[in-house]
């Protein structure tokens, strides 16, 4: 995509202050932005606990110039679905009511309530920054950390053993409207399928690849860097889901290995070649997977 | 209209008076007919609300604090482990202050399993920011579910109603059903003055740094100081537009007695039977029903009870490794009167899990506390020292 059609694309408009509190190159704080320039100021967001519960700054301060609601850790989807009830009971269709949560958030502790909202197509967009590990709390393994990761609770000796869980899969499953991956390199993919979703009524999912420089163990000038890798070694591909069914790779760069993408994060540094190499195979075989489901559908 | 129904129809048709606009709830045995019969109001159009069935009482919870938080009037019901569930966002909703009303039927806590009433779900809520209202009779119940309303959005602070699960749950008695505009003049639509608005965003619930937490808590505290007397106001208002007042707390013949039982919930109507027939025999016997938990009546109780030579506490709930939880708050709230006008505070566990609180095991706990009286007095008698206060509370009804 072409400079001049990018520029089209994002609106100026700035919905995050820059006097948020947000680590240096979080990746986070950078999709709160592009996801609110895709929205607009008609805009209502649940904010369970989370690395934003801070970046959105303390009491009495707010960096977003949209209401804000902190909220429990397990309640993103919850509450989010209260508040869409209030502004209908009082006549207001129109305003977005936005959940905007972690991966533990998302993937781990608030997936009950998510799962219930997601069951009942409750009209609202749902947002996971996922940053694969709870890093607000010093960098602890969630259930979306990768296989073969450092963490504060999967020492290098002991790294995480488990893949990562396959979120998208468990909420296009649900049967929502709209289910999709972004990340924050590909701003223009990102803000097509914001809108894209707020067109659209139910419950709309949307998992943003968010890198995170301290847990990641990369330089801060890395994050939009990591995320283009991510898409590009086929660890995090850009897709889109309707009604379940319908899987479509929205963006699908040269493929390139692995390897370089986990070797530029120290939490990977511990890895063998060998290590290396079954991440690659579960890497091909998730590829494999989401190739015959855009072919075949479900 | 006066309608024949079970207490649990009675909130519900407290709740549709109040009209209120977004409810959520998760069924749970003995408060599941509070929302099915919502339910119902909902789906025929009688009630505009929007009936959120959420997945457990966790999200019931949030999700009436999100509804709370944008401004509208919410309800919830729930029960026992449905209210423990709760707990982390009981507290969010107290110090978030959302006037979201909810309905509790005191069912005791597992294991093992039981369905049967007692109040350990509801006083294990005690410190989370909640108004708790203790309910008698099924019409006590839909006056108070609409007062809870008017009282809630008064002081910014939520309010439980609480009863107990079959003996009001299940229970049919006639209730008077108030007048729609009738009620619509006593509690109009509530307009928050502070709502998540996209034209006025405002971020609630920031972190909030030991340089404002303790004021955060006082203004909390102010809320709860003031909910007295607004709860007193909205109860006469109650009372002159619909010839019923409640009260936070009744004394009831409890002129001249030389023994007050303190009752909560449906014990109280056992009681009041108890005191009727002592009271033909010429006995100096009194009541005093305690409907407000918290704020604590302290004040009231102090004026009802600091006359009175010995007091007995029916508690039907137990707070292991110490004792009753009213009868300890009452001795706490008695303790800095002067000797002479302290009561003798004797206090009883009864009726947990369901075991019937016959007049047989008030009479019990009755004769107890007049022999130890009388045991106190011969000892004063005799220049004994100043009377002690019993020390561990005594389990009545429970088989050795």
């Amino acid at each position: 995509m072409s400079q001049h059609l990018i520029k089209d694309l994002i609106p100026r408009e700035e919905l995050l202050d820059s006097g948020h509190l947000a680590c240096p190159g979080c990746g986070a704080a950078l999709a709160m932005r592009m996801v609110l320039k895709g929205l607009g100021e008609n805009t209502i967001v649940a904010l369970p606990a989370c690395c934003w519960s801070i970046i959105a700054g303390p009491w009495p301060q707010s960096s977003l110039h949209v209401p804000l609601y902190h909220t429990a850790f397990e309640t993103g989807a919850s509450v989010a679905s209260g508040i869409k009830a209030a502004l209908v009971a009082r006549g207001d269709t129109e305003t977005t009511v936005m959940a905007w949560a972690g991966d533990g958030g998302t993937f781990d502790i608030g997936l009950q309530a998510l799962s219930g909202a997601a069951e009942r197509n409750e009209d609202f967009i749902y947002c996971c920054y996922d940053n694969e590990a709870y890093m607000n709390t010093g960098i602890q393994r969630s259930s979306a950390t990768p296989w073969g990761a450092w963490t504060t609770t999967t020492p290098a000796a002991h790294p995480e053993a488990h893949p990562k869980k396959d979120i998208l899969s468990i909420l296009a499953a649900h049967g929502i409207p709209y289910a999709a991956t972004a990340t924050i390199a590909h701003p223009d993919d990102l803000i097509a399928k914001i809108r894209k979703a707020k067109g659209i009524r139910g419950t709309r999912f949307i998992h943003i690849l968010a890198p995170c420089p301290p847990g990641w163990k990369a330089g801060d000038d890395e994050t939009i860097a990591l995320a283009r890798m991510a898409v590009k070694a086929r660890v995090f591909p850009l897709l889109e889901v309707e009604a379940g069914q319908r899987w479509r790779i929205t963006l699908d760069p040269p493929r390139e290995p692995v390897g370089p993408y986990l070797r530029k994060q120290g939490r990977f540094r511990h890895l063998s070649d060998a290590d290396i190499a079954q991440i690659q195979e579960l890497v091909d075989r998730r590829w494999e997977t989401l190739e015959r489901r855009v072919r075949d559908g479900g | 209209m006066k309608k024949v129904m079970v207490g649990n129809h009675a909130v519900s048709w407290g709740v549709k008076l109040a009209r209120a606009e977004v409810i959520a709830a998760y069924p749970i045995t003995p408060q599941t007919q509070i929302v099915e019969e919502l339910a119902e109001m909902t789906a025929d159009g009688r009630l505009a609300a929007r009936f959120i069935k959420v997945e457990s009482e966790h999200s019931a919870m949030a999700a009436c604090i999100g509804a709370a938080a944008t401004g509208v009037r919410a309800f919830t019901a729930t029960s026992s482990q449905g209210l423990l569930l709760m707990h982390e966002l009981l507290h969010w909703a107290g110090l978030g202050r959302l006037p979201i009303v909810m309905a509790d039927i005191n069912r005791a806590v597992a294991p093992g399993w039981s369905i049967w009433t007692d109040q350990n779900d509801t006083l294990a809520q005690r410190d989370t920011g909640w108004v708790q209202l203790y309910c008698e009779t099924n019409q006590e119940v839909l006056d108070t579910t609409v007062q809870g309303f008017k009282l809630a959005e008064t002081v910014d602070l939520p309010v439980m109603i609480v009863l107990d699960a079959f003996f009001l749950s299940h229970t049919s008695e006639p209730v008077d059903v108030p007048d729609q505009a009738e009620v619509d003049a006593f509690l109009p639509r509530r307009e928050a003055r502070l709502k998540l608005d996209v034209h006025d965003p405002h971020a609630f619930g920031a972190l909030t740094t030991p340089a404002v937490y303790m004021e955060l808590r006082l203004r909390q505290q102010e809320a709860f100081d003031r909910a007295r007397e607004a709860f007193a106001a909205v109860d006469r208002e109650w009372a002159e537009r619909f010839g019923r007042g409640y009260g936070a707390l009744e004394s009831y013949r409890t002129e001249d007695a030389e023994i007050v039982l303190v009752t909560s919930g449906t014990i109280t109507s056992t009681t009041r039977h108890v005191v009727n027939e002592r009271r033909a025999r010429g006995e100096r016997i009194g009541l005093v029903k305690v409907k407000m938990f918290r704020p604590f009546p302290t004040g009231p109780l102090r004026d009802a009870l600091s006359h009175v030579p010995a007091v007995a506490v029916l508690d039907r709930n137990i707070s292991p490794g110490h004792g009753g939880i009213f009868a300890e708050e009452i001795r706490a709230a008695l303790y800095d009167l002067p000797p002479g006008r302290r009561p003798r505070i004797d206090g009883y566990v009864v009726g947990l899990g369901g075991r019937d609180v016959t007049p047989a095991v008030i009479e019990d706990c009755l004769e107890r506390t007049r022999r130890s009286q009388a045991e106190a007095a011969a000892a004063a008698a005799n220049g004994g020292a100043e009377r002690e206060i019993a020390r561990e509370d005594i389990w009545v009804g429970v088989k050795p």
